[in-house]
């Protein structure tokens, strides 16, 4: 089968430190994510998470290696052609990253307009996501009048409308109650038997146990814990490795 | 150029239009305002040197000069009959004696005049075409026998140095009109800045679901023209109610002059285009800056 995502011994380093060299945040990372699969990306906090999701969604470029989507290698892509990859892969950010002025309705048709989708062909797909995540009677709400759950499910719903390849997903339940994360971990499967690839940063060892043939990585301090990138499930309580998650 | 003025109702909610809330638009009606003026001065300046050069261009003054009166005048009859023939010419008029006696009364004093002070015979000649060192040349070599004392000026080399000044005043309007369009330019970049700065995590997100930098630039673009279209509109109507002020003045000295350097109707024309072409401006300048500020991000 071939890959969607691929990392090759990708590095990323911040800025400089003072003596000229600064740590890298992520090193060494190789791995495959393949197509339909569903992902959970785990580490303390710290480990470097959001910056190999940041680079999975193109919010970042690395410092080395070779990241290849869709087959591309979108490391030397031009920015004019970023958009386009960027459309493939919807995005559930850690902090949400709603637009305050747009209403629910508004920011959940963002992605469609971006790319787009007529203003009379909107209706249905938003209204039914809507429905989906449960807010169709808060469709005119904007951002800040709805509760930390609402707006993590505004995002998730912006994420997937336009039913991307690959679904990222930044500690999506760490603002909602348990119930809530399972309701949304429901509407990852949901995605992911629809065919599109999630990857799921979180450290909520009994959420990943709940979800059956999920398929996991580990980062500690920057790095994979197992280099070659094999994916280990179910999260074994007395393994070593899952000792940073807890 | 229709779809950044009137894009859709959504894009025009992403970007929240505070419009005449900032300095812009107020900014671009003082440079558009002194844009007009700049220009109908120099449209203005330019409209009189041509109806000055039109009349004096093809026009030659001959004067005889001869201290014996009635020498002057066989002189004078012998000019005019030479010039009168030549075809080069259109139109031949001695000025009568008392005309140019009239002219010089107030400085020499009309008695003297008659008496002490020998005035020369004026003829004014209307060429078909324009005066040239060659048709004056020309000129002075016909009337050499008939009229020794005859001299030949072309009145257009009087006013040489007034054209000069003319010409000095449409290069000055012009390096005015240019300065102040820079100077809108620059308004236009810095506030095109300022509202990428304000939107900046608008902006990010909208790149990060998959927008362009073309679809970004549109959201400000049309922003930034309509404040320039509304203060160039606000200049224009300032600036107008200036020169008409200002007109109605200058119509009052009576001078030919003044008179003949008022605005014609392309004049008016091209001052009521001035705040559209503050609008392309901006909407031209505003498209670089942003381009050039989100090619420096991923």
């Amino acid at each position: 089968m071939e890959s969607i995502v691929q990392f090759e011994n990708v590095g990323l380093r911040y800025g400089t430190a003072n003596d000229g060299v600064s740590p890298e945040a992520l090193t060494d990372i190789t791995f495959k994510l393949f197509p339909g699969k569903f992902y959970f990306l785990t580490g303390a906090s710290g480990a470097g998470k959001t910056s190999l999701l940041k680079m999975l969604y193109l919010a970042q470029r690395p410092s080395r290696g070779v990241i290849k989507l869709f087959d591309v290698d979108t490391v030397m892509l031009s920015r004019a052609r970023l958009p386009g990859f960027r459309r493939r892969i919807g995005v559930v950010f850690q902090d949400f990253r709603l637009i305050q002025h747009l209403s629910a309705y508004d920011n959940i048709a963002l992605p469609l307009r971006v790319s787009g989708v007529k203003e009379k062909d909107l209706h249905t797909p938003v209204s039914e996501m809507l429905s989906w995540v449960g807010l169709a009677d808060r469709a005119g709400a904007q951002p800040a009048t709805l509760s930390g759950g609402e707006q993590q499910r505004v995002a998730i719903a912006r994420a997937v409308i336009s039913r991307p390849e690959v679904l990222v997903a930044d500690e999506p339940t760490g603002n909602v109650d348990p119930e809530m994360g399972m309701r949304l971990m429901r509407l990852f499967e949901a995605l992911n038997r629809l065919g599109t690839t999630v990857v799921v940063a979180t450290h909520d060892i009994d959420l990943m146990s709940r979800v059956k043939n999920a398929q996991m990585m580990r980062l500690d301090k920057g790095r994979l814990s197992d280099p070659t990138g094999a994916l280990r499930y179910p999260p074994k309580p007395e393994d070593d490795h899952w000792e940073g998650a807890r | 150029m229709w779809s950044l003025l009137f894009p859709s109702v959504h894009d025009r909610k992403l970007i929240p239009e505070g419009r005449l809330s900032g300095p812009m638009p107020w900014v671009i009606a003082i440079m558009v305002f002194l844009t007009v003026l700049a220009a109908a001065t120099g449209l203005s300046v330019r409209s009189g040197a041509r109806s000055v050069n039109a009349d004096l261009a093809g026009r030659v003054t001959v004067q005889i000069v001869e201290a014996n009166p009635d020498e002057r005048a066989r002189q004078a009859d012998a000019a005019l009959t030479m010039l009168r023939s030549d075809p080069k010419i259109a139109k031949v008029v001695r000025v009568p004696d008392a005309e140019v006696q009239a002219i010089l009364a107030p400085w020499i004093g009309g008695d003297s005049l008659n008496t002490d002070i020998p005035v020369p015979a004026l003829i004014d000649v209307d060429l078909v075409e324009a005066a040239n060192v060659a048709t004056l040349s020309e000129l002075r070599a016909t009337l050499e026998n008939a009229a020794p004392g005859a001299r030949v000026d072309a009145n257009a080399s009087w006013l040489g140095p007034v054209f000069d000044l003319l010409v000095t005043l449409q290069w000055l309007a012009l390096g005015l009109v240019t300065l102040l369009a820079i100077a809108t330019a620059a308004a236009v970049v810095l506030s095109a800045r300022s509202a990428l700065n304000s939107h900046g995590e608008t902006i990010k997100i909208i790149h990060l679901l998959g927008g362009t930098d073309k679809q970004v630039a549109r959201l400000f673009q049309r922003r930034i023209a309509l404040d320039a279209l509304f203060g160039g509109v606000f200049g224009l109507i300032l600036g107008v109610a200036v020169i008409l002020v200002f007109a109605g003045q200058a119509g009052r000295l009576g001078s030919d002059l003044v008179r003949s350097a008022s605005l014609g109707p392309v004049d008016w024309i091209i001052l009521i285009f001035i705040p559209l072409l503050a609008m392309l401006l901006a909407l031209f300048t505003a498209r670089l800056t942003i381009m050039r500020a989100l090619g420096k991000a991923l």
